[in-house]
């Protein structure tokens, strides 16, 4: 397992407020990493940073083998670099089909003339077939995605991440609005992309993160409480008293 | 074009079937090719409508389709009639110039014909020199390179620096507009070097076929427009289908995640906006030769105000609505404000529309955006049965707007 993605000594703050203090993170390819923390603790910030959204006031990102920095790249370099996201609300194109929303997360050229000389190819019809059946959306594959139940549509975004075929997943509370059944297939299918490749995963559901039985890390007012396994964290004092305790 | 294409889009066919019947009908009608029913400046009202609906399809692919709301989008526009307008003047100057000059006993030489169209032209703003921006007026070839390339280059350059400063919405809306205000107050101004507010007259007389009656180059500009809006619907139906057409509804209705899939969201609205303003130049180029004048007032913002109505009114996010927008408002404007529709009398109150029409236009574009946002359009959903997703998300990158009630209704 090598090292994909290493911060260290990231801080942001807005309007005087640090959200991340002094993070320091790693994740090696392929690994499961789970992320729990109280409700404003920094984890969707902690995102938003390696995918460009916000850029870091101090700190070093570095990404990949070569260990090249992120920061600086736009939040499309950066996804095409290899790391997707899927949102805590889910966020997919409602106005457009289940199939349409799938092609264009689906791993190809994404410059503009490639795109409007784009032929639909039937590997490419195969690839979106295979990702629907994977989320459990085959039927609804001509619906508009708009239509869909939300714990539907968390499946649809995370099917998008998977056309996007990236090596590095962050996903942000993916069970929420899900019933106990689609959690657990969520589980599953979470454990299994984590055998070729980076996913962390942003999670308040302990029963959640108890199934995926990864490291965890638990974050803080912008930094890193304690990092282990679940018994382990769980057993901390610290983590006891901000998180478990209330 | 992609196999299938038009398989796939029967509205296209439809478009276009619909389009050649109207032109089969108008010649069939018209003065110069048939009986006559229809007067050759109606002919040319009617050329320049098919002008209008192809800037509003345009429109519609920059605002409907892709969630820029541009009101510069008139401007462009004029630009095209600009650069055609200041070769039918120059063109037709010369010849009026060198036909006096023939008569006279000495033959004037080539700097003295090139000041006397100076003159001619330049006169009513006080002036005889060519100004530079004139230096290609000579060539229709150069001149019609403009049309497109002037408009073309001004979005790239102005998108560009909007679009990468991440400036979107209302901001952008807002922006656009100075844009058009600036051009259109520095056209107004006598030392621009485009004859002030007196703008390009005369542009009905296409220089070499001074015996040609207008009749007849009303219909030819007629088919010409038809052209120009088949394949420009074509092309947009082409733009706007497949996965170019939903990475751009994509970036409409949320462009911060299409940034995430890894698209680059700046490059497309680049190449939206530029395409689009590429092709209202040539609508421009095709309406002026029709108008016959063209000044700075009709590039003044209010005029791609007008256009973004049109294109609500016909039901945006679908290039036929733009088309029954412009085509429909365009016609009913005329109409109104000609004195063509009968004064109301309401005793304490005369209603003349020439003053009222645009009261009139004001309602009902509220009114279609409060009740019916899918427009003239949405109809053809309830004939059509077809069913259209109906949409939950917000519709476009800001909050400056009431997208998301307006698509709810
Ligand atoms: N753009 C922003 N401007 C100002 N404050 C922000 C911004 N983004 C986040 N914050 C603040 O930073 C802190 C961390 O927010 P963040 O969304 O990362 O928390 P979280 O761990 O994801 O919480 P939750 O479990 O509720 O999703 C919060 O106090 C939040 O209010
Ligand atoms: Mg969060």
């Amino acid at each position: 397992m090598s090292t994909l993605l290493e911060m260290s000594g990231v801080s942001v703050s807005f309007d005087g407020f640090k959200a991340i203090n002094n993070l320091s993170f790693q994740i090696g390819e392929p690994e499961l990493r789970a992320i729990i923390g109280p409700n404003g603790a920094g984890k969707t910030t902690f995102m938003d940073i390696i995918t460009g959204k916000t850029k870091p006031d101090e700190g070093r990102v570095l990404w990949g083998d070569k260990g090249t920095s992120l920061l600086g790249r736009s939040e499309s370099q950066i996804a095409r670099a290899g790391i997707g996201r899927k949102f805590q609300k889910p966020t997919v194109f409602e106005a457009q089909t289940v199939r349409e929303n799938i092609a264009m997360a689906l791993k190809n050229s994404r410059g503009p003339f490639d795109v409007l000389f784009y032929r639909k190819t039937a590997e490419g019809a195969a690839r979106i077939e295979a990702v629907a059946k994977e989320v459990g959306l085959t039927e609804e594959l001509p619906r508009p995605a708009g239509e869909l139940s939300h714990g539907k549509k968390q499946w649809l975004e995370i099917g998008m991440l998977l056309a996007q075929d990236p090596r590095l997943l962050l996903v942000d509370e993916p069970a929420a609005g899900m019933t106990p059944a689609e959690r657990e297939h969520t589980t599953d299918l979470l454990k299994r992309m984590a055998e070729t490749r980076a996913v962390v995963v942003v999670e308040h559901d302990m029963e959640f993160v108890r199934r995926l039985n990864c490291k965890v890390t638990v974050l803080h007012e912008g930094s890193v409480l304690a990092e282990g396994s679940l018994d382990h964290v769980t057993a901390n004092q610290d983590v006891i008293d901000v998180y478990l305790g209330r | 074009m992609k196999p299938g294409f038009l398989s796939q889009n029967p509205s296209v066919l439809w478009f276009l079937a619909a389009l050649g019947l109207f032109t089969l009908g108008v010649t069939v009608l018209a003065e110069a090719t048939g009986t006559g029913a229809l007067s050759t400046s109606f002919v040319k009202t009617l050329g320049k409508t098919l002008c209008l609906c192809l800037i509003a399809i345009a429109m519609d692919v920059v605002w409907g389709y892709c969630g820029i709301l541009s009101l510069g989008h008139f401007a462009f526009f004029g630009i095209g009639g600009y650069a055609i307008g200041m070769w039918l003047m120059y063109a037709r100057t010369e010849a009026i110039v060198s036909e006096s000059m023939a008569a006279a006993v000495i033959p004037p030489t080539d700097q003295e014909v090139i000041d006397a169209i100076g003159t001619q032209i330049f006169g009513v703003v006080g002036s005889s020199e060519f100004p530079v921006i004139w230096a290609f007026s000579d060539s229709l070839f150069l001149q019609l390179l403009m049309v497109v390339l002037i408009p073309g280059l001004l979005a790239l350059v102005f998108g560009w620096l909007a679009f990468r400063s991440r400036v979107t919405g209302v901001y952008l809306s807002i922006l656009t507009q100075a844009m058009t205000l600036a051009l259109s107050l520095y056209l107004f101004q006598n030392d621009s070097g485009l004859r002030g507010n007196n703008g390009l007259s005369g542009l009905q007389n296409i220089p070499g076929f001074e015996d040609t009656p207008q009749s007849m180059i009303s219909i030819a500009f007629f088919w010409a427009s038809a052209l120009a809006l088949g394949l420009g619907y074509l092309l947009f139906a082409f733009v706007t289908s497949g996965k170019m057409g939903s990475v751009i509804r994509g970036i409409r209705d949320d462009e911060a995640r299409v940034r995430f899939l890894g698209y680059h969201v700046e490059s497309y609205k680049l190449f939206v906006f530029t395409l689009t303003a590429v092709i209202a130049g040539i609508a421009g180029a095709l309406y002026y030769p029709q108008a016959g004048i063209i000044n700075p007032a009709e590039i003044a913002p209010i005029a791609s105000i007008y256009l973004a109505v049109w294109v609500a009114i016909g039901g945006r996010g679908r290039l036929y609505g733009a088309v029954i927008g412009a085509a429909f408002v365009s016609l009913l404007s005329s109409w109104f404000t000609g004195g063509g529709a009968p004064n109301v009398n309401l005793g304490v109150y005369t209603i003349q529309w020439t003053d009222w029409w645009l009261v009139l236009l004001g309602l009902s574009f509220v009114a279609v955006t409060l009740f019916a946002p899918k427009g003239i359009g949405g109809l053809f959903d309830a004939i059509a049965v077809r069913r259209t997703p109906e949409r939950v998300g917000d519709y476009g990158p800001d909050k400056g707007a009431l997208r998301q009630e307006e698509g709810t209704e």
